[in-house]
């Protein structure tokens, strides 16, 4: 059977995030209880977390977590990290043995920064020599995966039911004050960890549940600006989106939520004469990176989260509060198991971006 | 004057039971095929003069008349056919080159046969097209090539360059007044402004009439400048250079001296009854650089406030050269496939040069991807678009717009009996006979054109709904919306595709 990326393969899934506004830490036991919830909305085929906030004495180093399928892969990529980076700790990831996880690979991380004259020799920002390393260890590097590579982020994904992906990974071991998760149910799957989610690219991390018919239009699109995808998966393509229109483009979240499930133009042609202008401009210049079909999606970036549906709204997802914390999920008894009591249950309408972030003066 | 070796392709024939001798069809017949015997009371017909255009079967009222294809034969022969041997004698009896109208009728492969559309099935929802919006509005033209905001913050929204909106992804391809009727073109025009796209004036320039549609007009600027001047320009909503023509690329064109008459001279700036040639090619266009300068010369003389279009024929190199098009200041690229259709063209030339739309289209969308620079510049494919499944697949494989000609010469009443050149089309179309132009009904003729593109644009809403997609946008470029069948590996390749089952 052929692996992500030589083959495109839908799935369904469900999704959690849980994030805190005042940057209260919490370990990884509610989002693997809000995601166990969810149990059947996964096939046992994947699942994964994304967690901001856990490597506060390393913030602000890169965080690379990596996947090899054999010594060799390592020694070949760990040569180029070295090469690349000035490593400060290099580390397997801690993992517990568990009947339901196998076929597990090498799982190593990496913390360091890029050296200095090689990045001024370069004449990239450090976001975009990371990214372009990224691309090319994955892409060059037969049998090496970096599936995280943000700063005092982190991404953990495996094969498995997301509850014992967690277990695995010993999230309770971590403290973050934000969370998401997600568990996969492809329709077909030769079992690739890479192939689980979240997806990463920087601090950007995204869960997704849907199927989108405007792939191929937006990844050859996506693909003129460099970006390569490699695993043909939904996810993939919509962190390259968002990394294209929010850190090379320089629009806002919302900005660029107004291009990824745009308004209908009926919508628009309603609207007062400036708005009308500018969100005409986006859906223009940036037709091509339209999405369409369903998908509910969590972005996690550094100090937020934001929460969007398709425009026509075809995956469920709901949102509650209470107090300075914020849930969202695929089903609401996600949220409920471990917040009984939600001061306020919504789900947002389709294309309505739900951006939270961490209060003023709180540090990420 | 010696025998004439040919006999006709077809027969007239008239059931003497239904016949009431009314003598429409003589009256109908600009060929003058039929007659009526006064002495027999009876009809005649001439089938030596009949290009069953079907305007008699048409207009009987008693459905007496049908027209076949005649079973007399020269003796079989796989190799010399009856068109191979009936087009020497011709030659021989002239020594004239063959000329022939419309598009290609040869039997080539046809790509978009091959090509079957996808549909959601389970793991995501098809989109009722009756219940939730679906949308078939595009932009045609560049994009700005950076994003820019003011003091305050706020996205800067007039540095897009200057662009075509379109309601429904389908333009009327270049024809010019001369070439088709007056009457033809004022139901283009109209038809255009109902459905909120565009109609092309080809090389003949703008009748002062039809200013008023200039907002759904396109302007076109080929090798003979007929009818070029600065109100022509300004008053289009773009402007078209036309390089070459699916149908003859590589050639010029001819209209000859008596279909200069009157309006026709007047509109081409031309004197009556002078021959208009357009040479084969711009003889300030002898190079991709000098194509820059004309590109550049439209956009001064009209304050870079239209988008500039450069269509060229489908030939072998086509790819490369619409980069060096994109790279040249266009906005908008029209690719014209060999089947294309034209008023008059040598048949060796029609038939036998130029490359399938369908492979042209699918190699330049590649190439401008790999260069990066498919953003910057528009795709409009022309060249025998039949139905709203072509539009669908020539979408999907990455265009941003359809031309169609033919298909609205046959909603108009064209029944392609490909004669144009005789300029006496009995439908009204392609000819400048007052008496045989009058035929063509506007008023009728544009909600002819309105229904068709409005039915293509129901189907279309259709075929994306089944695909989970409700915006053309998300539908151009996807590829993977598309299978081949009955494609072998290179032109799976070409076209970017999979085969069925894959």
């Amino acid at each position: 059977m052929q692996k992500e990326g030589a083959i495109r393969i839908p799935s369904g899934c469900a999704i959690s995030g849980i994030f805190s506004r005042s940057g209260k830490r919490m370990n990884g036991e509610p989002i693997i209880q809000s995601i166990s919830t969810m149990h059947d909305r996964s096939n046992g085929l994947g699942g994964g977390f994304a967690a901001y906030g856990i490597y506060p004495r390393s913030r602000d180093l890169y965080a690379f977590h990596v996947f090899y399928d054999s010594v060799r892969a390592k020694e070949e990529c760990e040569k180029v990290i070295m090469a690349n980076f000035d490593v400060t700790i290099a580390e397997k990831i801690p993992t517990r043995e568990m009947p339901e996880i196998t076929d597990e690979p090498l799982i190593w991380r990496y913390f360091g920064l890029p050296f200095e004259k090689l990045l001024k020799d370069t004449r990239l920002d450090e976001k975009e020599f990371v990214a372009r390393f990224v691309t090319k260890v994955n892409t060059e590097i037969k049998g090496a995966y970096v599936f995280s590579s943000g700063k005092n982020m982190g991404v953990f994904k495996a094969v498995g039911f997301p509850e014992d992906v967690g277990r695995y990974y010993r999230l309770e071991d971590y403290e973050g004050y934000c969370w998401t998760a997600h568990g996969r149910y492809p329709t077909n799957t030769p079992g690739w960890w890479g192939g689980a989610h979240p997806f990463s690219m920087l601090d950007y991390s995204i869960v997704h549940n849907g199927e989108i018919s405007s792939y191929d239009a937006n990844r050859r699109f996506i693909e003129m600006f460099g970006y390569k995808c490699t695993l043909l998966t939904d996810t993939e393509v919509i962190t390259y989106i968002v990394d294209f229109l929010n850190r090379k483009q320089h629009l806002s979240l919302k900005e660029a939520a107004q291009v990824i499930a745009a308004p209908f133009w009926s919508e628009i042609d309603r609207l007062p004469p400036e708005q009308q202008k500018k969100l005409t401009y986006l859906r223009n210049v940036f037709s091509s990176l339209l999405i369409t079909g369903p998908f509910s999606v969590l972005l996690g970036f550094t100090g937020g989260l934001m929460a969007l549906n398709d425009r026509l709204k075809l995956r469920s997802m709901v949102i509650g509060e209470k107090g300075d914390m914020f849930y969202v999920a695929s089903e609401e008894c996600a949220i409920q198991t471990i917040e009984p009591n939600i001061e306020h249950f919504r789900a947002p309408q389709g294309g309505e971006p739900v951006i939270v972030t961490l209060n003023e003066g709180v540090d990420a | 004057m010696g025998i004439d070796y040919l006999s006709p392709d077809y027969e007239v024939v008239r059931n003497p039971q239904r016949c009431i001798a009314c003598r429409v069809c003589e009256r109908q017949c600009a060929n003058e095929v039929h007659s009526y015997d006064s002495e027999w009371k009876v009809m005649k017909s001439d089938d030596s003069k009949c290009v069953n255009c079907h305007r008699c079967v048409a207009l009987c009222p008693t459905h007496a008349l049908k027209i076949v294809k005649t079973d007399d034969t020269f003796k079989i022969n796989a190799n010399w056919t009856n068109e191979a041997i009936g087009e020497v004698f011709r030659q021989a009896g002239t020594g004239g080159m063959l000329l022939s109208s419309m598009g290609n009728p040869q039997p080539y492969p046809i790509y978009w046969d091959k090509i079957l559309i996808n549909a959601s099935q389970v793991t995501n929802p098809s989109i009722d097209p009756l219940r939730e919006p679906m949308e078939t509005r595009t932009f045609l033209g560049k994009r700005p090539e950076k994003l820019e905001r003011d003091a305050d913050g706020s996205l800067v929204t007039d540095n897009l360059p200057p662009n075509l909106e379109l309601s429904v992804p389908v333009l009327f391809s270049a024809m010019s007044y001369g070439s088709i009727s007056y009457n033809a073109h004022e139901s283009l025009a109209r038809a255009a402004r109902e459905l909120g796209t565009y109609y092309n004036t080809g090389e003949g320039g703008l009748h002062e009439d039809f200013y008023q549609y200039g907002p759904h007009t396109i302007v076109q600027v080929a090798s003979g400048r007929f009818g070029v001047h600065k109100d022509y320009l300004e008053a289009g909503a773009a402007i078209e250079i036309k390089i070459g023509q699916g149908a003859k690329p590589g050639i010029g064109g001819h209209l000859p001296g008596e279909k200069i008459v009157g309006d026709v001279s007047r509109t081409r700036m031309i004197p009556e009854g002078s021959d208009a040639i357009s040479p084969a090619p711009h003889h300030d266009i002898y190079s991709i650089e000098d194509l820059r300068q004309l590109v550049y010369s439209l956009k001064e003389a009209t304050n870079y406030k239209k988008p500039i279009i450069v269509k060229i024929a489908a030939v072998h190199n086509v790819a490369a050269i619409a980069s060096g098009i994109a790279r040249s200041g266009a906005d908008i690229i029209a690719i014209d496939g060999y089947r294309g259709g034209t008023g008059a063209a040598p048949t060796r030339i029609r038939d036998n040069v130029g490359i399938p739309i369908e492979l042209a289209l699918a190699a330049v969308d590649e190439r401008l991807r790999q260069e990066r620079i498919r953003n910057n510049v528009s795709i409009v494919v022309g060249g025998s678009i039949r139905n709203s499944a072509d539009i669908v697949k020539a979408i999907a494989l990455g265009a941003d717009a359809v031309y169609i000609g033919t298909a609205a010469l046959l909603a108009l009443g064209c029944h392609l009996c490909r004669t144009c050149q005789s300029g006496k089309c009995n439908w009204g179309i392609a000819t400048q006979r007052p008496d045989l132009v009058k035929r063509l009904n506007p008023d009728i003729g544009s909600k002819r054109l309105v229904n068709l593109v409005s039915a293509w644009q129901h189907e279309i809403m259709e075929m994306m709904g089944g695909m989970g997609i409700n915006s053309i946008e998300a539908l151009r470029g996807n590829r993977l919306m598309l299978r081949g069948v009955g494609l072998n590996e290179k032109e799976l390749e070409i076209l970017g595709i999979k085969h069925a089952g894959e």
